[in-house]
């Protein structure tokens, strides 16, 4: 008999976790693990797998839990993935390896993202399984980002028997994983922990290093790297260009984030960085980001945190879990709405003017376009906004290299398989390629390009060094 | 690590600095500014670099005691300490040409950012006529440093001990007025007094820019805290400027937004101020 639901994942009530910034979910111990293990049905067509953006054997590893081998399950998982705790927990399973689940037809798809997630925590309260290193090749290649793309790069290239650096801006390596999602979703010892991993392997991480201003990718590959990767993300805010939105107390997403997860702004005054939070916080936006948000504010203090999205509940492109926690959590959903004027006296957000929205024919995402309901305009009383609309591409390592090809959104132009850009030596991948998108899609790319630099950096036509 | 190598008062609660950073001493160019953190449990802030000195990879900033962070640098780091984050060059750099007779207006600690601008402008070949000013005379600094990068150096202050008497809008109407054919303005100071000049400029047709300091977190375009509307389009302080064309920057909401932040910043300093325990190994020393 297979069980209809899936095994229930223990997690911090509600009324608790709103007042603290700790993980929300504890994850499977063994005997949970097991018993969602053995509700794999192993299915010989496996569509999980193709529902992977990096293809794990996902049969594979249940079958190693169901079986106590959870070494081997994490072994299994590592050939193809080398962040399984990060993964587990932000990837969205249910348009993914979940949502072609066989057994979802009838029942709950087999929870493949908890499992995941159970293999990345025991590894790390048990032996680490480090990946091998080939031996020297006496290449280098060199990785600007340490983001999801940058850090799967480097791990694949490394242990090809590559020397490899990767250029970080930030005072912390890790990219999103640090600035962007919260503590109580992904915890950073957890980023730490994977990164460590990495630099155990021999990778070298360069903080502070502003490629595009400090060096430019010219004189990377000029000097002493034989390949360059680029994965610096969709870092650039965007706004919503409507009135008021230079008052007080409007933040982009990324700012109120990184202020509270990388500057660790929650814990001020023992850390420096301050962050305001009103009673009031309107948060615009219907993905990840927006619930991150809707829920930190919570965390900081706002009596009341309200999302403003602009299609209606199916549509909202966050992970399904992510929307329950935050409903569980109290975060009140104002839907087909939009915001028109941020309001403010004295310089400062009073409140947020928002038109009541309608759902037309379906547009070119295949969504149905939200239309304007005419005479329609509200106010929700405000005193912190925060915009989560998405971000553009980080601008710094475009406008360094006049001769790189961009897309007219203005993100890098590189081959779907190799990452290859225009430019001899330079691969590029992740959110800086495909616009925002998801951890694992950048770590795919990252892979993905890995491989064609070490076919590029070993293949024997080629000088030697 | 970033180790300090000198630091000079330069007046009440100013400070000049030189840190070994060669990398950023290496490409950085007048304009550019630095993000640095003092510590592991500091904040990032901007500061604009007045000099670098290659041969010895150091680069030259003055800080203003203001906030917590500028405070605690005042207080707690000096020659041989070392500050834990310094990252740069920011921002692009000054567009430095041969345009003629150039006017460089500097308020208060707007007069370090100047400095290296002026000293460009005139190895450019430019005529640079120098405007400084501050509130009294113990806060004007870099004095002799601009008499040698300018032509010509009018020196005010708000209450006239020292030099004439007044605000630096004043000389350069005048000179403005006067027949003397100026060619571009740069101003940096107080973002009132940035206005003020703006305005006179504007009415002459004089180009004009302004370097701008607004609210930043990381300094390279992700946190947007930096946005100001420029010709009514918003623009990123750290990646698009800190340049500016002053005649379409919009000063008065630049200057409600930095109000905005200095009230939290008034609470981060209340706290400094009240709790000085567990500093001594926050610094590191």
């Amino acid at each position: 008999m297979i069980a209809k639901d899936q095994t229930p994942m223990r997690q911090q009530p509600p009324e608790e976790r709103v007042a603290n910034f700790d993980e929300v979910p504890y994850g499977y111990n063994e005997e949970e693990a097991v018993a969602e293990a053995s509700r794999c049905l192993q299915c010989a067509n496996a569509p999980c797998v193709a529902g992977c953006p990096v293809q794990i054997d996902i049969p594979g590893f249940i079958d190693h839990i169901k079986h106590r081998r959870f070494a081997q399950a994490v072994a299994t998982i590592k050939e193809a993935n080398t962040l399984p705790s990060i993964c587990g927990r932000v990837c969205p399973q249910e348009s993914q390896c979940q949502g072609v689940c066989t057994l979802g037809n009838r029942f709950d798809a087999v929870g493949i993202g908890r499992l995941e997630r159970f293999c990345g925590d025991w590894e790390a309260e048990h032996e680490r399984c480090c990946p091998e290193v080939a031996e020297d090749t006496g290449r280098r290649v060199a990785i600007v980002g340490s983001g999801p793309a940058g850090l799967t790069a480097a791990g694949e290239l490394r242990r090809r028997g590559h020397r490899v650096t990767v250029f970080e801006l930030l005072h912390a390596a890790g990219g999103v994983l640090m600035y962007g999602i919260p503590e109580f979703r992904l915890p950073k010892a957890i980023v730490k922990r994977e990164i460590d991993a990495l630099c155990d392997m021999g990778v070298e991480i360069a903080l502070n290093q502003v490629v595009g201003r400090t060096r430019l990718v010219q004189q990377l590959l000029g000097g002493t790297y034989d390949a360059v990767f680029i994965g610096t993300g969709a870092g650039l805010p965007r706004f919503l260009g409507i009135p008021g939105e230079q008052l007080g107390g409007v933040y982009s997403a990324n700012e109120f984030l990184t202020r509270t997860n990388l500057m660790r702004a929650y814990r001020f005054p023992e850390y420096d960085t301050p962050i305001r939070v009103g009673e009031q916080a309107v948060i615009v936006g219907g993905g990840n980001v927006a619930m991150d948000s809707a829920r930190t504010a919570l965390r900081l203090g706002a009596k009341q945190s309200t999302i403003v999205y602009r299609r209606s509940e199916a549509e909202l492109p966050a992970r399904a879990e992510e929307v329950e926690h935050a409903h569980e959590e109290g975060i009140r959903f104002q839907l087909l709405s939009n915001p028109v004027s941020f309001i403010g006296e004295e310089g400062r957000l009073v409140a947020v003017e928002c038109i009541r929205m309608e759902l037309g024919e379906p547009d070119g995402s295949g969504r149905r376009r939200p239309i304007p309901v005419a005479d329609s305009t509200f106010r929700l009383p405000a005193d912190t906004a925060i915009i989560a609309v998405g971000n553009g591409p980080h601008p710094l390592v475009p406008r360094s290299m006049p001769d790189l090809a961009l897309d007219d959104r203005g993100n890098i132009v590189a081959d779907a398989e190799t990452g290859a850009t225009n430019l001899q030596g330079v691969y590029a991948g992740g959110d800086i390629v495909t616009g925002a998108a998801t951890v694992i899609e950048a770590m795919g790319a990252g892979k993905r390009a890995a491989r064609a630099i070490h076919e590029a950096l070993t293949r024997p036509a080629e000088p030697p060094a | 690590m970033f180790s300090i190598t000198e630091k000079r008062r330069v007046g009440p609660g100013i400070h000049e600095y030189v840190v070994e950073a060669p990398d950023v001493s290496r490409v950085a160019k007048a304009g550019q500014f630095v993000v640095l953190r003092l510590h592991e449990k500091g904040e990032r802030i901007p500061l604009t670099i007045v000099e670098t000195l290659p041969e010895t990879g150091g680069v030259r900033l003055v800080v203003q005691a203001v906030g917590k962070t500028t405070m605690e640098m005042e207080e707690r780091f000096g020659v041989g300490d070392e500050i834990l984050d310094f990252v740069g060059p920011l921002g692009e750099p000054s567009e430095i040409e041969a345009y003629g007779t150039v006017v460089c207006v500097g308020g208060g600690v707007g007069i370090a950012p100047l400095l290296p601008i002026a000293r460009a402008l005139h190895d450019a070949g430019n005529h640079v006529i120098g405007i400084i000013g501050a509130r009294t005379a113990e806060l004007l600094f870099y004095e002799e440093e601009m008499r040698q990068a300018c032509d010509e150096l009018h020196t005010m202050t708000d209450d006239g001990s020292y030099g004439r008497k007044g605000f630096v809008s004043q000389p350069l109407e005048e000179i403005l007025t006067s027949a003397r054919e100026v060619h571009r303005v740069w101003v940096i100071g107080p973002p009132i007094m940035m206005k003020v000049c703006a305005d006179a400029t504007r009415r002459y047709g004089v180009p004009t820019i302004a370097s701008l300091n607004p609210v930043m977190v990381d300094g390279t375009g992700m946190c947007g805290g930096c946005r100001v509307e420029v010709d009514g389009v918003a623009r990123f302080g750290c990646v698009d400027g800190p340049e500016f064309d002053a005649h379409k920057v919009d000063f008065d909401q630049l200057i409600a937004r930095l109000r905005y932040f200095s009230e939290s910043e008034g609470e981060a300093v209340e706290q400094y101020k009240g709790c000085q325990c567990g500093h001594e190994a926050r610094s590191g020393k």
